[in-house]
């Protein structure tokens, strides 16, 4: 698993890569009422806005954090915003997305880099 | 914390509850406790919350005519029926401006020979340089040594009345002075939540002890300015500087009847207070916008200062957000916000603009949730 400096974790699964964001962020955020998912088959550039979550206290996006095609949503989410507090880490990925240079998945961070970033 | 913020003598406590603390008004406050917003939000809907509101201002009025001299002088200043409130109540009211805007809300109590009132912390020290300035004869004596707790919800009265014996017996907007193992308490029944409760005034010292005391009971947890804000606007209350401020006038803003019969167009005691010839207008002929409850049909809250429009496409905005949130008791996003009179109707759909899509919004009754005061 990969992480990013935006507290996004990155699960590469077969050719697709899995987006979440971790457990430090979703304490962060407070609890989740709202996401806003993208659409399947969007073509996105990293650092494009792809998701908007919506917490009690404020409205956040996730990035893409690679170039690429949106594959697959986690439609689960949109009825049970809560999950993301809940599962973090687990059920509640955001989408699925199949790189289109798979390299760009090198600058990221691993986990002791990731929990030395936050600490 | 950045060293020029004040705290309450609650400040410790908080901490040690695991309070996450956010700059407020001046004042180093907590935003949420371990808890969480949401659900500090349903348990005082279910139970009882707890609050530090000490940030905001108790002041008293003293004139050596008693409380009838400050009511007729204060009534200069605020389009509320003073004069005609009994003694041990409390009234809703607001400091009005020339141009008839709100320059602060404020909680005025009646408490047999003098006047108590409490008002917004970010306010404070403005309200009382307008008092002094405004009310000639009068002392205007500013309580900096008591705290202030809100104690709200279904099972407020029964955790109080086990410690300050009589409070159950008071009604919605009484006010009281109580001797109690935590020194003298004004206690009033109200709140800002829409929750049967109360709000007692302590002398500092005694504040921790208190909050101890009252956090102990099982039924009672600690909420933070989160949820506070969520279960103000669920009970379609206004938060000054957002869905009220100098550039909305009472009526605009939905609050005539803070306004009593008396100090109206043909009340005994009409007018006298500033802006009161708009304002009097406004109530005779309406005012050209009024402040509406706003439930958006989707799942996206629409916060402050979202654009509202009364079609899909084109054209431009004709009112806006003031307070939007997610209401955790009707689990739903929810907003108030100023529309003109004619969109202003229960069920008239508008778009709110939220990045950069118009969404559908229905105007809604207020409050989102009824309230459930002891009246």
């Amino acid at each position: 698993m990969k992480f990013t400096e935006e507290h996004e974790w990155l699960r590469v699964e077969d050719d697709v890569v899995v987006v979440g964001i971790t457990e430090h962020a979703s304490e962060q955020l407070g609890d989740v009422v709202f996401v806003d998912l993208p659409e399947v088959g969007t073509e996105v550039s990293k650092d494009d806005e792809v998701v908007v979550i919506e917490s009690v206290k404020a409205a956040s996006d996730i990035l893409a954090p690679i170039d690429g095609e949106i594959v697959e949503v986690n439609e689960a989410l949109i009825d049970n915003p809560g999950k993301v507090n809940e599962d973090p880490m687990g059920d509640a990925w955001f989408f699925k997305i199949k790189p289109a240079d798979p390299s760009q998945m090198d600058d990221y961070m691993d986990e002791a880099a990731y929990q030395a970033h936050i600490a | 914390m950045s060293a020029d913020l004040q705290i309450t003598p609650l400040n410790a406590l908080h901490r040690e509850l695991g309070a996450k603390m956010v700059p407020f008004a001046g004042y180093d406050m907590p935003v949420q406790y371990p808890m969480g917003v949401m659900k500090e939000h349903l348990h005082c809907r279910a139970k009882a919350g707890l609050f530090d509101v000490s940030h905001m201002g108790q002041v008293i009025l003293h004139a050596p005519g008693g409380y009838d001299a400050v009511a007729q002088a204060m009534e200069a200043l605020v389009p509320v029926d003073l004069l005609g409130l009994g003694a041990m109540r409390q009234r809703y009211g607001m400091f009005t401006n020339d141009a008839g805007g709100i320059l602060d809300d404020l909680m005025l109590a009646n408490r047999g020979d003098h006047m108590f009132v409490v008002v917004n912390a970010a306010c404070k020290a403005d309200d009382i340089a307008h008092m002094r300035a405004g009310l000639p004869g009068i002392e205007v004596q500013e309580i900096a040594d008591r705290a202030l707790l809100a104690l709200q919800g279904p099972a407020a009265e029964a955790v109080l009345e086990a410690m300050v014996p009589g409070v159950a017996a008071m009604r919605f907007m009484d006010v009281g002075i109580f001797e109690s193992t935590f020194g003298e308490l004004w206690i009033s029944r109200s709140g800002y939540t829409g929750e049967d409760g109360f709000e007692i005034s302590v002398p500092e010292a005694q504040a921790e002890p208190l909050a101890r005391a009252l956090l102990a009971h099982e039924d009672v947890e600690p909420i933070g300015l989160g949820a506070r804000d969520s279960l103000r606007l669920e009970a379609g209350l206004c938060l000054y500087g957002h869905d009220i401020d100098t550039g909305t006038t009472p009526v605009e803003a939905s609050l005539s009847w803070a306004i009593q019969k008396v100090r109206r167009a043909d009340g005994a005691r009409a007018g006298g207070f500033p802006g009161a010839e708009r304002i009097l207008g406004e109530l005779q002929q309406r005012a050209p916008r009024a402040r509406v409850g706003l439930r958006p049909e989707g799942r996206a809250p629409m916060r402050e200062g979202t654009p509202l429009f009364a079609q899909a496409t084109g054209g431009e905005p004709v009112g806006h957000v003031t307070s939007g949130a997610f209401g955790p008791t009707i689990e739903a996003p929810m907003s108030m916000g100023y529309v003109p009179q004619a969109l202003a109707a229960e069920g008239t759909e508008l778009y709110g603009e939220v990045r950069g899509k118009r969404l559908p919004v229905r105007v809604a009754k207020l409050p989102f949730t009824p309230a459930t005061f002891k009246r």
